[in-house]
């Protein structure tokens, strides 16, 4: 009765008296949010997200996908007179004659960079610490599609404005659609309405699909993605008085709630401050496409890196049979590459329980890389390897840098990688072994002597090297102080 | 220490300029000079020395242009000759024969440094040149007297731009980039064009360097060149409407931006929101209320800088030693 | 403090001097920064109930969130009026993103010391409940008590399911159309004359030696994949072309297809040696996306690169006028190879 001066009483009253909203909010502001930054990778991603469907809805009110060929007449004097399609022509001049047209525009883009980039740091620290164990397991799955997605939408968006970077992507891309088995000449003839450049109706599928289709699935999966980890709490590194059965952290509100907003607003200045000072995809200067026109070392955007070094690095193989072909080469770099390395995180947790940790069990405390060595070295030697493809995309321009040649490195790449994820089991594997002692006890590796105070107050020199002192047990709590305090 | 620097930084500059204008005194005429003093082989001022040496390519046979063709002679026997012969007809297996290419393709090796090649098997890559602008034009000359195209005159203010822009995208963007910054072939490197002159955008265009292909005046009329000069000079002087520039060759630099900056500026807040201060109990970096040996105090990862070594040796709490 | 030399203390400082004060400054507040906070990691948070709830901040934090929060519309409003006099996109974006930041200092400010600062312990929901399971699928069974055919039935509506699927997935077809012989077909034919991009006729005159060219078929769309070639002018004599095509390549003038075979990307480079000397290998195109690189002298075989096969030769003549034509239609499919395809 005291309470009816507030003056929030009565609007919450009235959602509460209809929808029961009084205990759905005190749920969400009880919710307890463990401490711990790399929790916060996955939020960057969301708010990317949001700053993406906002700044991606003012450039559509704008865009126009439509391939027919105009005259441009507009404000850039390069472009000006050139024969272009539709879409680019209004992609600059969204970019030369729109308020704030430019900033929307390189503050989209750098958010696409951004949210993958977020995902990404998100799958490794999920992958490193075992957070897709059971039962975090179907979420992983979720984040999984979450992540194929968004590379599809990226893309999606990247070949829109048919500039000439674009043009040499989508011509890429209709190469790798056409080499799939079986279905491959049929699959890309019907999505392009002809063997590309197409009809011009593959633009306005890829708009329908950038601006409709992909970001209503991604939110509606972003929302299952979130309502799992309700159902299931936060996972939580182990510490004190975090158990299994517990979460341990700081409640939705008030403070987390202020926090996570932060986090919003510090997404969206990054992204603002990086949209109005760094130029991004500058179309205007890459020129309108034709597909007679090619410029040197096209690049697709950084989360596409490691399939046009896959592209790169793959020797001629063709398969084929009396003359006809088969497996055309395209499909190993473009879709074979990819589907193995989805494939494989799609199984990561079957695997983990299968083969790397051998363990069914329900966990809901973290792990810490070093106390999994085995799963920490394969997870790195398998993420080494998708990095050394990627860095492969970009040897044209390391030889143009640094000289090294251009034949040279892509033999250089194809033997690291093979090697290289070897080696880097092998000394992850011993890093997290090493860490995994250190942390047991710090003094390992210590070369002095160890001394063990007598209950009369004498002291006893322990024999053998301090590690294996310790390692054989003579433990914390009697020598530790003497040693330390030396 | 800062004036000191300055001071010294000035009297260098006095210095290069005295020299620089000696130079310029010694030989007449003043446009070259900055190439002379050696500056970066960017800043290379060259409309106004093509003009004075395109006269020589001519061949105008003056007591003054003896004088230059004696002086060339000299240099190439010097310089040149080993690979190229004294005759200028090439040497099998070191150099080509010279005789036509005229001073069209000497101007063009010699301001770009391009030539002498130290070593013969190698891309001639652009360097400093090597000789100052008077040995130059006397190569030159030496060169133009076998005959071959006198350094072409381009008039980029007489070509269009988006003309100029469509010819680059279609004969030069494939190995330079459609922004002019570079780019590979299998087994060599397409230089940047950022600081050519329009001089020797027509010269490499005409000659064809290395593996660059050439193009006649069938195929590129001095016309379309100077279109094409002007849309180099365009992409000499970046508009940059979107900001810093990051080089222009697209999303390479871009990628490195996004995870370099953004994504370490925004983990960087993560870090900052995701720790509780230290004073807060249930936090990071110690023990907390149930005392005992914990395999680490800090929510793992290792990511807590100090919770690595900082249980065993800071916290004496945990096995109560002192006692 | 040791002052650098050379400057007379009178003069006080000039800028350089103030900053080099400012670093010290700044470097020394740091270093105590540090080991304050290196001393409390020593010395440990005193150990206190986790559920503990710190309420009420320093005043000093009211403060700064006061200021902070103050400059926040300055920003907006500055921005606002940038987007109507002048939308310059350095100054939208730093007026705007600055507001943003703000925002963000004052939101994480307030939420790490302005609000009460608590940690709370939930217990974890347990999922995962035996006698639930068991529970649904008997209602679920239940839910078919009494009916006699019940594989039939399921079958049919099975069928019935898959029928429905399949009648929605139908409108698929009308994506595109059906497969037919277009993705072979270019429009080179014998006696199709070559021109440049503008529609002019080419000379064979006009293609020197150490030359490249992108020729387009006469009338013909040119954004076809099938329509670009480049002609390029060699040595006849160094040329090694394949059996069968030893008429395709007059006064060494010779034209492939200019889409790559590996990803339909336009060659547009022509590694051309200039002299054999520094360059030993032959001329080659170049393909700009995954460096496919083909050897112009043997039929463009694939010399390094992915590409899987050669690009298309055109045979060419040189007619009563000295321009070229197309003496046949090309050697094999254009652009990217598909299943099935013909080599």
């Amino acid at each position: 009765m005291r309470r009816r001066r507030d003056s929030f009483y009565e609007p919450l009253e009235f959602l509460d008296e209809r929808l029961g909203a009084g205990r759905g909010v005190r749920f969400l502001m009880d919710y307890v949010f463990p401490d711990h930054w790399s929790f916060l990778l996955g939020e960057i991603a969301l708010y990317a997200f949001v700053v993406l469907i906002a700044t991606g809805t003012f450039l559509a009110l704008f865009f126009k996908p439509d391939l027919g060929q105009v005259v441009y007449h507009g404000s850039d004097p390069v472009l000006r007179g050139q024969l272009m399609s539709t879409a680019y022509a209004s992609t600059v001049k969204l970019s030369y004659n729109v308020s704030g047209g430019l900033l929307m525009r390189q503050t989209h883009h750098w958010a696409a960079l951004v949210f993958l980039a977020a995902i990404t740091t998100h799958l490794l620290r999920i992958v490193f610490t075992g957070a897709f164990r059971k039962p975090r397991d179907v979420n992983y799955f979720v984040g999984v599609t979450l992540l194929m997605l968004a590379i599809l939408e990226g893309f999606a968006g990247y070949s829109l404005p048919d500039d000439l970077l674009s043009g040499m992507g989508l011509a890429i891309a209709w190469a790798v659609a056409m080499s799939l088995p079986l279905i491959g000449g049929p699959f890309a003839t019907a999505l392009w309405g002809g063997r590309f450049p197409g009809s011009g109706v593959f633009e306005s599928r890829l708009y329908i699909a950038h601006v409709f289709v992909l970001p209503a699935v991604l939110a509606g999966l972003i929302a299952v993605h979130l309502a799992i980890i309700m159902v299931q709490r936060h996972s939580q590194f182990p510490g004190p008085g975090r158990k299994e059965d517990n979460v341990v952290g700081t409640p939705l509100w008030p403070a987390y709630a202020l926090r996570s907003l932060g986090l919003f607003a510090a997404v969206a200045a990054v992204l603002v401050l990086m949209g109005g000072l760094i130029q991004i995809n500058p179309v205007w200067l890459w020129g309108p496409y034709h597909t007679y026109l090619g410029t040197n070392g096209a690049q697709p955007d950084w989360y596409l890196g490691w399939l046009i070094g896959a592209l790169r690095l793959m020797p001629n193989l063709e398969i084929s049979v009396f003359g006809h072909t088969l497996v055309p080469n395209p499909f190993f770099g473009g879709a074979l590459f990819p589907t193995v390395v989805f494939a494989v995180l799609y199984a990561l947790p079957w695997l983990d329980r299968r083969f790397i940790s051998r363990d069914h069990a329900r966990h809901d405390l973290l792990q810490s890389p070093r106390e999994n060595p085995r799963r920490s070295a394969l997870a790195a030697a398998g993420f080494t390897a998708v990095a050394i493809v990627f860095a492969a995309g970009s040897a044209d321009r390391l030889f143009f840098q640094f000289g090294f040649g251009y034949e040279g490195a892509i033999w250089f790449f194809r033997g690291a990688f093979l090697v290289l994820p070897v080696i880097v089991y092998v000394f992850t594997h011993r890093l997290c072994v090493e860490l995994a002692l250190e942390r047991a006890h710090p003094l390992r590796g210590w070369e002095g002597a160890v001394v063990a105070r007598d209950p009369d107050g004498g002291f006893t020199v322990l024999e053998g090297r301090a590690d294996d002192v310790y390692a054989s047990g003579v433990s914390s709590s009697a020598p530790r102080s003497s040693a330390t305090d030396s | 220490m800062t004036r000191r620097l300055l001071i010294c930084a000035a009297a260098l500059c006095a210095g290069l300029a005295l020299v620089s204008l000696a130079l310029a005194d010694e030989r007449g005429g003043g446009t070259r000079t900055t190439a002379a003093a050696g500056s970066p082989p960017g800043a290379a001022a060259s409309t106004g020395g093509t003009a004075a040496t395109s006269s020589s390519g001519a061949g105008a046979v003056s007591g003054e242009g003896a004088a230059l063709l004696a002086k060339g002679r000299v240099l190439f026997g010097a310089s040149c000759a080993a690979c190229h012969g004294l005759d200028a007809r090439g040497v099998p297996g070191r150099g080509p024969n010279l005789r036509g290419v005229g001073a069209l393709a000497a101007d063009f090796y010699l301001q770009t440094g391009r030539m002498p090649l130290p070593v013969s098997k190698q891309q001639p890559l652009r360097t400093r040149p090597a000789f100052p602008p008077r040995q130059i034009r006397a190569l030159v000359a030496y060169v133009a007297s076998f005959g071959g195209p006198p350094i072409p005159s381009v008039h980029p203010g007489r070509g269009s731009l988006p003309y100029g822009e469509h010819l680059f995208a279609l004969d030069c963007a494939g190995c330079h980039t459609v922004q002019g910054q570079g780019g590979i072939v299998t087994g060599a490197i397409a230089p940047s064009l950022n600081v050519v002159t329009q001089a020797q955008v027509a010269e490499a265009i005409r000659v064809g360097p290395y593996v660059m292909p050439r193009f006649s005046a069938a195929e590129l009329s001095d016309g379309q060149i100077d279109s094409i000069a002007r849309y180099i000079r365009s992409i000499q002087h970046p508009e940059n409407r979107g900001g810093w520039g990051i080089g222009r060759i697209g999303p390479i630099p871009e990628g490195m931006v996004a995870w370099l900056l953004g994504m370490v500026a925004l983990l960087i807040v993560a870090r900052l929101i995701g720790e509780r201060r230290e004073s807060d109990p249930g936090s990071g970096a110690g023990p907390g209320p149930s005392p005992g040996p914990e395999p680490g105090s800090g929510p793992g990862l290792g990511s807590g800088s100090g919770s690595g070594s900082g249980p065993g040796l800071g916290s004496p709490s945990g096995g109560g030693g002192h006692g | 403090m040791a002052r650098p030399g050379g400057g007379s203390p009178a003069q006080g400082g000039g800028p350089p001097r103030r900053a080099f004060r400012l670093l010290v400054v700044v470097a020394l507040w740091l270093s105590g920064a540090l080991r304050r906070r290196r001393e409390r990691r020593v010395a440990g948070p005193p150990v206190s109930d986790p559920s503990a709830r710190h309420t009420g901040a320093p005043r000093s934090v009211e403060r700064t969130l006061l200021a902070v929060l103050a400059a926040v519309p300055l920003a907006c409003f500055a921005f606002a009026a940038l987007f109507v006099l002048h939308p310059d996109t350095q100054l939208l974006g730093a007026t705007l993103g600055v507001a943003l930041a703000l925002t963000a200092a004052a939101l994480i400010l307030a939420g790490k010391r302005l609000v009460p600062q608590e940690t709370k312990v939930e217990e974890r929901p347990r999922h995962g409940d035996a006698r639930a399971v068991q529970d649904v699928l008997g209602r679920a069974r239940a839910g078919a008590e009494g009916i006699t055919r019940r594989r039939l039935l399921a079958g049919a509506a099975g069928a019935a399911g898959a029928g429905l699927t399949a009648a929605v997935a139908v409108p698929v077809v009308a994506l595109g159309p059906g497969i037919d012989d277009q993705l072979a077909q270019t429009p080179w034919r014998s006696g199709r004359a070559l021109v440049d991009e503008s529609g002019a006729a080419i000379l064979a005159s006009a293609v020197l030696e150490g030359s490249f060219l992108t020729a387009f078929p006469a009338g013909a769309d040119k954004e076809a994949l099938g329509s670009p070639v480049v002609v390029v002018r060699v040595e006849p004599a160094a040329l090694r072309l394949p059996p069968g095509r030893e008429t395709w390549a007059p006064e060494g003038l010779i034209a492939y297809s200019k889409i790559c075979t590996h990803a339909a990307c336009a060659i547009s480079l022509y590694r051309s040696p200039l002299s054999p000397t520094t360059q030993a290998r032959g001329p080659a195109l170049v393909c700009p996306c995954h460096y496919s690189t083909f050897n112009v002298l043997d039929g463009a075989s694939v010399e390094f690169g992915p590409a899987g096969r050669p690009l298309p030769q055109l045979p060419l003549a040189i007619d009563a006028g000295g321009a070229l034509r197309a003496a046949g239609p090309l050697s094999g499919p254009v652009a990217a190879s598909w299943w099935g395809d013909a080599k």
